[in-house]
């Protein structure tokens, strides 16, 4: 709790005081006691069984749908106790604080439930088929109502939590709404408890846990598989970089550049993530060019010069059969057009190149300004920005260019360690580097 | 079409126009309950996913038929249809659903609908006539009524993983019972979940009468979302690794498709030798990066053939490639079936993984023959690993090779 700020530390107490104030204030009549047990119980281990998200690093658990249970067979204030079980979690990943304030937060988001399913009309106790279809509507508004109040709590928590513009800050807008529309989707899971326990009584709650269980499964199984995907596409690009000396790391970190500016201008998600793969596979493309020609210290020949602009299309070439957006393939394919149309393969201008394009062109340049390379040390990093400064409007968009350095202001940037020249080993040496707009690559005039 | 696809295929066609025919004369039931669980079995089929491996699925029918097929009570009436009605109500819903696809130009999948059909069949047949009997409609017994829903959800389920296997085996030329294990095995999280929403499903159509299956359509949606992202970044990471293989290929290192021919030769020999899935799923991604390490290499071995180039740098290329792989800290084993790929497959103390001796031959093959389709250049190619069985290739694997290629050059003429 010490690194929290003020204003959170008072968030912070004002819900957990909230969640004891709508239990302590009761009443308890009407709360069937064993029925409480086994929601309880249910919700204990729905909590502690949480799927983490990546990459955001939210986790999600399928609580809400026994949240919703005791709504309706307990009323708003057995729901808001079966919330604080939450406190005695034991999970490693989360703090005493964490637990008391989730406690609070569930407590008062089911007591918000629990009052708007009493206000429409919604009655509390097992319901018969004399219930239906009446209960639907209230049922749906308490769904509503959890859910927005429990993900307004946490947000409102996350807003505190960190410096008002970071970025994480304003992807939550954006992230979080396929979030909310699955807690509903899971919050009819407790209409479905509430409605068996005629039947089959607290059977209900183990029929149910089987399917959100197996949802589970299929979320941590796709967070392990990105992981693993992310971490083996690195590892292969790698492999490109193992050749060069020089530039080792610099898909990765081209790759981090280009997500940093993506998200400073408010990418979506789904393209942030495919930019982030873009700018990591880049430059797969140079494994075409011959290495003598990377080696080649002096100017090039023209067939040289055009070996080398031949790159991003081999690039393409390879990554064509993945997947992914058409945006990520293009970011590709243009990385090297400049904005007054110079650049290659196409010598687009201006607004013709794609924008995944202009993206990865800055990150690309700025790593490879502020990297060492065999024939100049790595620059300052503000070095470099008065570089892509100066650049801007003839190579790079401007736009991004300014976008660019309010991310690097605020989020930093870590430079590569210097690299010492190499000990004649079986490393080997680039002379020039293809994406240094500061030494750009010399070309034999032909007559 | 393979044989046993149309078998199949020809008997749920024929229970399905015995059923109509059988229905026709007597009427349908309870029409309300039968249209919306039928629209339910529509809507599933409509959002049919992929499971790993090329598999079709479609939980949500697969769901709601089951529960239809398990219904005792809905509100307060007892569930009259008949099995015949219940095998009528899925395959209208199985057709409309399917008719979008067919629309939409993609294949109708019939012998998927007709493994899912037969399986929900199994399930009406037995349930339909025990559904009046007195101990499953007495409400103290409840969990008689659970049981025999429960056994029957594991009978389809298991029917239906039985009739995928059949047709895999025969389609991919794999060994029946491992088949049939892979098929349980990647099946299992999806029929719990199948299972248990049947369940679900019929029981709280008893209290909530028809707002049950409509209750249900919103988590089944989610849960299938999160099914289909799964299976989703599974495709691009293979996708990924495949295309990334062809690095070795753009930079001149080997000769082009050389690393899709061999995982692709590894991958039918892996298959032939009763090899399981995840197993086989590794195979490929080793075969697929096996050359990665000549990457690291200055100048790209001439032609590329690493079975002309000496032992000693075949193994500098096998380890090279395998601390690749290792650095991405997921792929262990298939770093070391890279790493041990050139390792002879006797003679050493530890013989190299499986894995490893099928690249090892399969590589050889395709070094020696590439892209050509020249029966007796195979020929020959394979005489040639025969000969360096007693060292140096697997003779079962080399057997296995043959077959293969023998097969691949029958259906080539």
């Amino acid at each position: 709790m010490r690194q929290l700020s003020w204003p959170a530390r008072l968030y912070i107490v004002a819900v957990v005081l909230g969640g004891a104030y709508v239990i302590v204030s009761g009443p308890f009549t009407g709360i069937d006691w064993s029925i409480f047990v086994v929601l309880a119980a249910l919700f204990w281990i729905c909590e502690s069984a949480p799927a983490t998200l990546t990459p955001q690093r939210f986790s999600w658990t399928a609580g809400t749908s026994a949240t919703l249970a005791s709504v309706v067979l307990l009323g708003p204030v057995g729901a808001a106790l079966v919330g604080t079980v939450t406190a005695i979690i034991v999970h490693r990943d989360r703090t005493l604080i964490q637990r008391i304030f989730n406690s609070g937060m569930y407590a008062v988001s089911a007591y918000a439930a629990g009052r708007a399913y009493l206000a429409l009309g919604g009655h509390v106790g097992i319901p018969d088929h004399n219930s239906f279809p009446a209960m639907l509507g209230p049922f749906a508004l308490a769904a509503v109502v959890h859910v927005v109040a429990n993900n307004g709590l946490v947000g409102g928590l996350l807003l505190l939590f960190r410096s008002p513009d970071s970025p994480a800050r304003r992807g939550l807008a954006n992230t979080d709404f396929k979030l909310l529309l699955s807690d509903l989707g899971y919050a009819a899971f407790g209409l479905l408890i509430a409605a068996l326990w005629k039947v089959v009584g607290p059977f209900s709650a183990i029929l149910v846990v089987i399917p959100l269980f197996v949802a589970r499964w299929a979320i941590t199984q796709h967070a392990a598989q990105q992981q693993a995907y992310e971490a083996t596409m690195a590892a292969l690009c790698k492999a490109v970089e193992t050749k060069d000396f020089y530039t080792r790391g610099h898909s990765e970190r081209v790759s981090r550049g280009s997500s940093m500016l993506a998200r400073e201008i408010g990418m979506r998600a789904d393209r942030l993530e495919a930019i982030t793969y873009a700018g990591m596979l880049h430059d797969v493309g140079k494994l075409g060019v011959p290495t003598k020609v990377l080696q080649k210290s002096g100017k090039l020949t023209e067939e040289e010069y055009a070996a080398i602009q031949l790159h991003p299309m081999r690039g393409l070439e390879i990554v064509r059969e993945i997947g992914f957006l058409d945006e990520a393939l293009a970011g590709i394919m243009h990385h090297h057009e400049r904005i007054d149309g110079r650049g290659y393969p196409l010598g687009l201008a201006g607004d013709e190149i794609p924008e995944f394009a202009r993206v990865i062109a800055v990150a690309d340049a700025f790593d490879s300004m502020t990297s060492t390379r065999s024939y100049r040390g790595a620059r300052k990093i503000d070095e470099a920005v008065a570089e892509l400064r100066k650049w801007s409007g003839t190579q790079f968009d401007p736009a991004l260019v300014d976008a660019f350095v309010t991310a690097l202001q605020r989020d930093g940037w870590e430079q590569p360690a210097p690299v010492p020249p190499p000990d004649g080993g079986i490393d080997q040496v680039t002379a020039q580097d293809h994406d240094d707009p500061t030494a750009p690559l010399r070309v034999i005039e032909s007559r | 079409m393979d044989s046993g696809q149309l078998l199949l295929i020809a008997a749920a066609g024929m229970l399905a126009v015995a059923a109509i025919a059988q229905t026709a004369t007597v009427g349908i039931v309870q029409v309300g309950d039968a249209v919306a669980f039928g629209s339910l079995v529509a809507l599933g089929e409509l959002l049919r996913i992929t499971l790993p491996g090329n598999r079709e699925a479609a939980p949500i029918a697969a769901g709601g038929a089951l529960g239809y097929a398990l219904l005792l009570t809905i509100g307060q009436q007892p569930a009259k249809q008949s099995a015949l009605q219940v095998v009528v109500i899925t395959v209208g819903g199985m057709i409309v659903g399917a008719l979008p696809h067919l629309a939409a130009g993609r294949p109708a999948k019939l012998a998927g609908m007709a493994s899912r059909l037969v399986a929900v069949a199994c399930a009406a047949f037995v349930f339909r006539p025990l559904a009046p009997k007195a101990f499953m409609q007495a409400h103290s017994h409840w969990w008689i009524a659970l049981a025999v829903m429960a056994l029957l959800v594991v009978l389809a389920w298991f029917v239906d993983a039985l009739f995928s296997a059949l047709i895999r085996a025969e389609e991919l030329r794999a060994k029946f019972s491992v088949a049939l294990w892979d098929e349980l095995r990647v099946q299992l999280p999806l029929g719990a979940a199948v299972g248990a929403s049947a369940l679900l499903l019929a029981f709280s159509s008893e209290v909530m009468g028809l707002a049950a299956v409509w209750v249900f359509t919103g988590p089944l949606l989610v849960s299938q979302v999160a099914f289909r992202r799964y299976v989703g970044i599974r495709t691009t990471y293979l996708e990924t690794v495949r295309a990334l293989s062809r690095m070795t290929e753009v930079g001149g290192y080997v000769e082009g498709g050389h690393s899709r021919r061999v995982s692709r030769l590894a991958v039918a020999v892996g298959r032939e030798l009763g090899m399981s899935e995840p197993d086989l799923d590794e195979l490929e991604y080793a075969a697929l990066m096996h050359d990665i390490g000549q990457l690291s290499l200055r100048d790209p071995i001439p032609g590329g053939a690493t079975v002309l180039v000496s032992a000693g740098d075949q193994r500098r290329i096998a380890e090279l490639g395998a601390d690749v792989i290792r650095q991405a800290g997921v792929l262990d084993q298939v770093a070391d079936i890279v790493r041990r790929q050139c390792d002879p497959a006797r003679g050493s103390a530890e013989s190299p993984p499986v894995g490893s001796r099928i690249i090892r031959a399969a590589n050889a093959f395709d070094d020696l023959v590439g892209n050509s389709a020249d029966r007796d250049r195979a020929a020959s190619a394979l005489e040639r690993l025969r000969l360096d069985t007693a060292s140096e290739y697997d003779p079962g694997v080399v057997e296995a090779l043959s077959k293969v290629v023998g097969r691949r050059s029958l259906s080539r003429a």
